[in-house]
C-alpha cells in the first residue's frame, strides 16, 4: 500500500526537553492509523508540525509524496490534510457557514460566493451523514453538533487526510460510538484518518493500525487485531504504574448535604433541583460530559455561586450563602478544576499561594499584617510533605510542572485536615505516577474519615476512588449506584441521561 | 518567530533591562536632537546641567517630581489591580479645586497651619478617590470598561476647573484673569529649603511612596489587591471579593491623584488656574510603567521625568531645540520599557 | 423654546452636523477596524493629532490637499504598525502600548511642529478644502447644501462606512477580520495567518484615524495647534461600543453625536444662565451614557484583548 501522509524522522526540542525524538509514521490510503500517547507524550506537537504551526529542528513530512515546506500552516491544507482540533476552533459569534467558509477563498477576492459555499456544504453533509444548520450561530449548538462543523470545515477544504486529535474528550460513549461509525464511513468512502487518543477501548474499536508514543518517541506499532489492550497500556505507560488498591468505606455521619438547590446559570451550565448528602469516610463520584453542570456544582460547594432556592448543609449547619472563607472555615478543602486558571496565581510566590485563601486566619496574618515566616514555614512544610519537587518558598508558582503544582494544592488543601474535600478534575493533565500520587491522597483522607466530594470526566478514576457514583445530566443528578457494580455501558447510560435504562440494567444486574 | 518564557530571568536581566530601555530611548530623543539641528551631546549635557547644574535647578527638579510621584503611584496602585485609572490628571485638578474651596470657608482658615494642610489634603483625596469610585461603580454594575470612562471624565473635571474660575471661585483680585481665590495662609505648605519654591509635599510624597510599598508587600489587603490584579479567577476562587478590593484600591488610587493636585496648589501655585497640570496625571502612567508598579521605583522614575521636563526647559532656551521634546523622550522610555520588561522575561526564537 | 426651534430650522445646524461628524466618522471606523480584529487601540486620540498635524504641514509646505491626507494616512499606518508589533507581534499589553503610542504620536507632533513652525505668535494658516458644488443638487432648498454643500474628504468619509459595510460582511477579507476578533484559533487552523491579518487590519485601521485627524486642520480648520483633537479620539472608542462594533451604526453613532454638539454649540449663544463649560461637558457625558447603556447589550469581538500565541491557548 503506498502511503499518502509520511512522517520521516521527525525531531523537535524546546530548550532542553525533547518534545519529539525520530518520530516516523505512515499512512495509507483508506487506513484509520492511531496515534496513541499519554498527556504530555508529544501526539500533539507532532500535529503542530505537521500543520506547519512548529518547524521540526529535523525530519521531513511528506503528502502523496511531495515534501511538504516547513513551517508553512497553508501548505498542509493545501496538499489535502485536514484537522479536527480538541478544543473546538470554531468562532461562537459567527454562523456555521461562516466558520466552514472562513478563509477558504482568496482574501482579496471581491465576493464571498455564500450560495456556492452553503451548497458544497450540504452536499458533503448529506454524504457523509453529518447534518448542520449552516445559517445557526455556533454559540447556539451542541457539542455533538460542533464537532461536526469541525469535521465539515476539514472535508470543505477537501481534505483526504483527516486527523482527529482527541475527538471523544467532550462526547458521552453513545455519541462517540455514532463517532465511530462515521469515522468508518469515511475510511471506507477513500479518506485515510489519524486518530489520536490516550483511551485503549477507543483505539482498539476504531482504528487498523496503532502507534504507540511515549515521551516524545515511537515505542511501538502493532495492527490492532493482533495485539491487546493490555500490550498498548504497557507500551504507552512504560512500567506498570500500580493505583493504589481502596478499602472498604466506614461511613461516618452525614457531613455534607445540598436539598433542592438551584443555581442559574452564569458562566456554566445551571443546576435544577439538585439533593444529595455525603458521609463522613465516603466518596461521591460525579461523572458527566463536561458542561452539564458539575463545574456549577463544583463552585457551589467551593462558596463561589449561590443558589437561587434549596438549602446546603454543612456539618448540621445551614451555609446556603456562605462565602469562600466561611467555606473553607467551615473545613471544606477545595481542589479547584483548572489549576493555573483558578488554583494558583503563577506570578506569585509559593509561600503567597499556599497562605492566600486562609490569609484572614490568625495563622497567617495579624492585624491585618501578613505573617512572612508562619506562612513559609507552613510552604516548606508542604513541599517537604508532598514532595513537591524543584520549589523554593520564594519562588514563582509558575516554574513547577503541572504535577507538582498539583501536588502543592493537594498539600495547601490537606494540610488543614479538612472533614469535606471538594475535588474537581483532580489528576487532569497530569501523567501516571502524578495520578497515582493524587488518588493514594485522596484516599488517605477518605480513610481517616474525611467525606469527598470528587468531580471527575475521567470515568476509571471515578470507579477507582468513589464509593458511590451519580452522572450529572442538564443540571440534574442521576440516582446513585455503589462503585462496584459499575461499568461502562452503565455509567456511558447514565451519563447519556437515560436514568431509567440505568435503572433496569443495574437490576437485571443485581438479579 | 515565536516566543518562550524565560524559566529563570534573572535578577541582573530583570534589573537592568529597563535601564538599558531608557538608554535606548534617549539614543533616539539623541537623533531627533540631531535632527532639530543641536548637538545631542551638547543638549543632554545643558539638560542635566538645568535640572542638577545648581541650587535653583535641583530645587526646581525636585518641585517637579512630587506631584509626579503621587499621580505615579495614583497609576501604579491601580495598574496593579488592573483597574486602569487613566483618571489621574481630572483627580489631580479635583483635588487641587476642593483646597481653594475649603479655604474659603472661615473655620477653615481659621485653624492652625497643620490641621488646616491636613483637612484640605484629605477632602482633596476624598474628591480624588469619589471621582474614580463612579466610573468604577459603572464597571462592577454595568461592565462599561473604565478606560474609557476615566479618560473622559478628565475632560469633565477640566471643564469644571474652568467653570469654576471664571465664576463661583474666580479671584476678584486678578485683574479678570481667570484663576480662583487664593489658599488661605493656613493652609500654604511651608518650603523646606529658603528661596526656592521647594515644599514639605515631597516628604509628605516619598513618605506616601512608602506607605503604599508597605501597604502592598506586607499586608493582607496588599496581597489580595496583587492576586485580584494579577489572576482574578484564582483569586476569587481563594475567597477575594474583587468589588471590595477594587473599591479601596480606587480610594487609594483616585486618593494619591487628589493629594497630588492639593500640594501643588497649597506648595506651588497657591491658586487654581486650567493649565495648573502640564499633564501630571497622564505623565503619571508613564511613571508607574517606568517604575514597574514598584512604589518605590516610582520615586526614581518620576525624579527621572522631572530631570527630563526641567532640564529639556532651561536646554531648550539655549539650543532652540522645542521643549516638547521631554515629552516625547518620556514616551519613548515607555514604549521601550514595556518592551524590554517583554524581552528579559521570553526569548524569541524561530 | 422658539429659540430651540429657531436653532432646528436653521440650515445651519444641519450643515454642521455632517461637518463635526466627519474626523468621528474616520476615527471611529479606525478604531471599530482595530477592534473587530480584537485589538483597542487607545492610539487613536495621538493618531489623530499626529495626522492633523502631517497632514496641515504637508499642505503648509507647498503640498496639494489631498497628498496631505495622503501623508497623514501614511503617517498613521506607521504608527499602526509599531502598535501591531508590540500588541500583536509581542502580545504587550494593549492599553499601556495604546497610551505609549497616544503620547508619543502627541508629543512628536508637537515637536516636528515647533521646528517647522519655530516661532509665530498667531498659527499660520493654509488654504483648506472648500465646500464642492454639485451643480443642481447643491441648489436643492434645504437639503441641498446640507448634503451637497460638503468638503470633500465628508464624502471620503461616507464612502468609507459604504465599503467598509460590504467588506465587513460580503468578502472573504471580512469574513477572516471578524473571525480574527472573534477567535484566532479557529482562523489560524483555517490557513489564514491571524497574526498578519491583525497587523494589516491596525495599519488600515490606524490610517483612517489619521485621516479623521487631518479632515480638522485640512477642512474643519486651517490651521494646528496642540490639543486640538481634545478626546475626539476617546470618544471614538466610546463611538465603537455604541455601534455594536457596526460599521453602519458607527456612521449613526458619530451623526447622533455630531447633532447633540451643533445643538449644544448654538445653544450655548441663546441660554446664558448657565455657563457655556456645561455645554461643552456633554459630548463627553454623552459618550459616557452610551457607554453605559450598551456595555451589556453589544456583541463584543470575544477575542478583544486577548494576544494571539501559536500553540498557548
Amino acid at each position: 500500500m503506498t502511503p499518502v501522509l509520511e512522517l520521516e524522522g521527525i525531531t523537535k526540542r524546546f530548550g532542553a526537553n525533547t518534545a519529539n525524538e525520530d518520530v516516523s509514521l505512515r499512512l495509507g490510503q483508506g487506513e484509520i492509523v492511531s496515534l496513541l500517547g499519554e498527556n504530555g507524550a508529544g501526539k500533539t506537537t507532532l500535529m503542530s508540525i505537521l500543520f506547519g504551526h512548529y518547524t521540526a529542528d529535523a525530519g521531513v513530512v511528506r503528502v502523496m509524496d511531495q515534501e511538504l515546506p516547513p513551517g508553512r500552516s497553508r501548505a498542509a491544507i493545501r496538499a489535502g490534510v485536514g484537522m479536527v482540533h480538541q478544543h473546538f476552533a470554531l468562532a461562537p459569534n459567527l454562523t456555521v457557514l461562516e466558520n466552514v467558509m472562513a478563509g477558504t477563498r482568496s482574501l482579496w477576492s471581491l465576493r464571498d460566493d455564500r450560495a456556492g459555499a452553503r451548497h458544497k456544504l450540504m452536499v458533503l453533509s448529506e454524504r457523509f451523514g453529518l447534518a448542520v444548520r449552516p445559517e445557526a450561530h455556533v454559540s447556539d449548538l451542541s457539542v455533538g453538533e460542533c464537532q461536526r462543523v469541525e469535521i465539515l470545515k476539514a472535508l470543505f477544504q477537501d481534505a483526504r487526510i483527516l486527523i482527529l486529535d482527541e475527538p471523544t474528550a467532550v462526547l458521552t460513549s453513545q455519541e462517540a460510538d455514532s463517532l465511530f461509525a462515521t469515522l468508518r464511513q469515511m475510511s471506507r468512502g477513500g479518506l485515510s484518518l489519524i486518530f489520536i487518543s490516550h483511551k485503549l477501548h477507543e483505539v482498539m474499536s476504531v482504528s487498523d493500525r496503532v502507534v504507540v508514543l511515549r515521551r516524545g518517541r515511537v515505542v511501538g506499532e502493532r495492527v490492532t487485531c493482533e495485539t491487546s489492550r493490555d500490550e498498548l497500556a504497557e507500551l504507552m505507560v512504560g512500567a506498570k504504574v500500580r493505583r493504589p488498591e481502596r478499602r472498604p468505606a466506614r461511613p461516618g455521619p452525614v457531613l455534607l448535604e445540598g436539598r433542592h438547590l438551584d443555581v442559574p446559570a452564569s458562566g456554566g451550565a445551571s443546576l435544577k433541583d439538585v439533593s444529595f448528602s455525603l458521609r463522613a469516610g465516603q466518596t461521591l463520584g460525579i461523572i458527566g460530559v463536561s458542561g452539564n453542570g458539575q463545574r456549577t456544582l463544583g463552585q457551589l460547594v467551593s462558596g463561589l455561586v449561590r443558589p437561587m432556592s434549596g438549602t446546603l448543609m454543612v456539618k448540621g449547619f445551614d451555609m446556603t450563602s456562605a462565602d469562600v472563607p466561611r467555606v473553607i472555615a467551615a473545613g471544606i478543602g477545595r481542589i479547584p478544576e483548572d489549576r493555573n486558571a483558578e488554583g494558583c496565581i503563577g506570578d506569585m510566590t509559593i509561600w503567597e499561594n499556599v497562605a492566600l485563601e486562609r490569609i484572614w486566619s490568625k495563622k497567617f496574618s495579624r492585624r491585618g499584617v501578613v505573617r512572612r515566616e508562619a506562612a513559609r514555614d507552613a510552604a516548606e512544610r508542604i513541599i517537604e510533605r508532598y514532595d513537591v519537587r524543584g520549589a523554593h518558598v520564594d519562588g514563582r508558582i509558575r516554574q513547577l510542572s503541572g504535577g507538582n503544582m498539583q501536588k502543592l494544592i493537594l498539600g495547601r488543601v490537606l494540610e488543614s485536615a479538612p472533614d469535606i474535600i471538594v475535588a474537581a478534575q483532580p489528576s487532569r493533565g497530569l501523567d501516571e505516577g502524578a495520578i497515582a500520587g493524587v488518588h493514594r491522597r485522596l484516599l488517605e483522607a477518605r480513610d481517616r474519615g474525611a467525606a469527598v466530594l470528587l468531580i471527575s470526566e475521567d470515568l476509571d478514576e471515578v470507579v477507582a476512588l468513589s464509593d458511590n457514583i451519580r452522572a450529572i445530566v442538564g443540571g440534574k443528578l442521576s440516582p446513585a449506584i455503589p462503585a462496584e457494580r459499575a461499568n461502562a455501558r452503565l455509567l456511558g447510560l447514565m451519563m447519556a441521561g437515560d436514568w431509567t435504562d440505568a435503572q433496569q440494567m443495574e437490576d437485571k444486574d443485581a438479579v | 518567530m515565536r516566543f518562550e518564557r524565560r524559566e529563570n530571568p534573572g535578577a541582573i536581566l530583570t534589573m537592568c533591562a529597563p535601564l538599558a530601555a531608557i538608554a535606548v530611548a534617549l539614543v533616539l530623543s539623541g537623533l531627533l536632537i540631531a535632527v532639530a539641528g543641536a548637538s545631542p551631546f551638547k543638549a543632554f549635557t545643558l539638560t542635566l546641567q538645568g535640572a542638577f547644574g545648581s541650587r535653583l535647578g535641583l530645587s526646581e527638579t525636585l518641585t517637579r517630581a512630587t506631584p509626579l510621584i503621587l499621580t505615579g503611584l495614583a497609576a501604579a496602585i491601580a495598574f496593579r489591580a488592573r483597574l486602569w485609572n487613566i483618571g489621574a490628571e481630572g483627580q489631580f485638578l479635583l483635588g487641587a479645586l476642593v483646597v481653594p474651596a475649603l479655604g474659603a470657608m472661615p473655620f477653615v482658615a481659621a485653624l492652625p497651619g497643620p490641621l488646616a494642610i491636613l483637612c484640605c489634603m484629605l477632602a482633596a483625596a476624598l474628591a480624588g478617590a469619589l471621582l474614580l469610585l463612579a466610573p468604577l461603580g459603572l464597571r462592577l454594575r454595568y461592565g462599561v470598561d473604565e478606560v474609557v470612562t476615566t479618560l473622559l471624565l478628565n475632560f469633565v473635571v477640566l471643564l469644571l476647573v474652568s467653570t469654576m474660575v471664571e465664576g463661583l471661585m474666580k479671584d476678584p483680585l486678578a485683574f479678570g484673569w481667570p484663576q480662583s481665590i487664593p489658599v488661605p495662609d493656613s493652609a500654604v505648605l511651608p518650603n523646606l529649603i529658603a528661596r526656592s519654591r521647594l515644599h514639605v509635599g515631597l516628604p509628605i510624597a516619598v513618605g506616601l511612596a512608602l506607605f503604599v510599598w508597605w501597604v502592598q508587600s506586607r499586608t493582607v489587603f496588599g496581597m489580595r489587591s496583587r492576586a485580584a490584579g494579577l489572576n482574578p479567577a484564582a483569586a476569587r476562587f481563594a475567597g477575594v471579593s474583587l468589588g471590595r478590593t477594587l473599591v479601596v484600591v480606587a480610594c487609594l488610587s483616585g486618593g494619591s491623584a487628589g493629594i497630588a493636585g492639593a500640594i501643588e496648589v497649597m506648595g506651588v501655585k497657591g491658586y487654581v488656574t486650567t493649565d495648573l497640570s502640564p499633564g501630571f496625571g497622564y505623565s503619571g502612567i508613564v511613571i508607574a510603567m517606568l517604575a514597574n508598579l514598584n512604589p518605590i521605583g516610582v520615586i526614581a522614575a518620576a525624579l527621572f521625568s522631572a530631570l527630563m521636563f526641567v532640564g529639556a526647559d532651561s536646554m531648550s532656551r539655549i539650543l532652540e531645540v522645542p521643549s516638547y521634546i521631554a515629552d516625547v523622550a518620556v514616551a519613548l522610555s515607555l514604549l521601550s520599557v514595556l518592551l524590554s520588561v517583554f524581552l528579559a522575561q521570553y526569548r524569541i526564537r524561530r | 423654546m422658539t429659540a430651540l426651534l429657531d436653532i432646528l430650522g436653521s440650515v445651519g445646524i444641519w450643515e454642521a452636523v455632517l461637518r463635526i461628524a466627519t474626523p468621528l466618522i474616520f476615527g471611529t471606523l479606525g478604531v471599530l477596524l482595530c477592534e473587530r480584529v480584537g485589538v483597542l487601540n487607545l492610539g487613536v486620540e495621538g493618531v489623530m493629532t499626529f495626522g492633523a498635524m502631517s497632514g496641515w504641514l504637508t499642505v503648509f509646505m507647498g503640498g496639494d490637499l489631498w497628498l496631505g491626507m495622503l501623508v497623514a494616512g501614511l503617517c498613521g499606518a506607521v504608527f499602526g504598525l509599531l502598535h501591531g508589533l508590540f500588541t500583536v507581534s509581542f502580545g504587550l499589553s494593549q492599553h499601556v502600548t495604546g497610551l505609549g503610542i497616544t503620547l508619543l504620536a502627541a508629543s512628536l507632533s508637537y515637536f516636528i511642529f515647533r521646528l517647522a513652525v519655530p516661532t509665530a505668535s498667531s498659527p499660520p494658516t493654509i488654504d483648506p478644502f472648500r465646500a464642492v458644488d454639485i451643480p443642481l443638487m447643491s441648489d436643492l432648498p434645504l437639503v441641498g447644501r446640507v448634503l451637497f454643500g460638503q468638503t470633500a474628504p465628508t464624502y471620503l468619509a461616507l464612502g468609507m462606512v459604504v465599503v467598509l459595510a460590504y467588506a465587513m460582511y460580503r468578502t472573504p477579507l471580512g469574513l477572516a477580520i471578524r473571525m480574527a476578533g472573534e477567535n484566532p484559533h479557529a482562523l489560524d487552523a483555517q490557513g489564514v495567518d491571524p497574526i498578519r491579518l491583525r497587523l494589516l487590519a491596525i495599519a488600515a485601521g490606524s490610517a483612517v484615524m489619521a485621516l479623521g485627524g487631518a479632515f480638522l486642520t485640512l477642512a474643519a480648520f486651517n490651521s494646528f495647534f496642540p490639543t486640538m483633537v481634545q478626546g475626539r479620539g476617546w470618544i471614538c472608542v466610546a463611538l465603537v461600543v455604541f455601534a455594536s462594533w457596526r460599521p453602519a451604526r458607527a456612521l449613526l453613532g458619530a451623526l447622533l453625536f455630531a447633532f447633540f454638539d451643533a445643538f449644544q454649540l448654538r445653544l450655548q449663544t441663546v441660554v446664558d444662565t448657565v455657563p457655556y463649560q456645561f455645554f461643552l461637558m456633554l459630548p463627553y457625558l454623552l459618550s459616557i451614557l452610551a457607554l453605559v447603556i450598551m456595555a451589556r447589550r453589544a456583541r463584543v469581538p470575544q477575542a478583544l484583548m486577548a494576544p494571539y500565541r501559536r500553540g498557548e491557548r
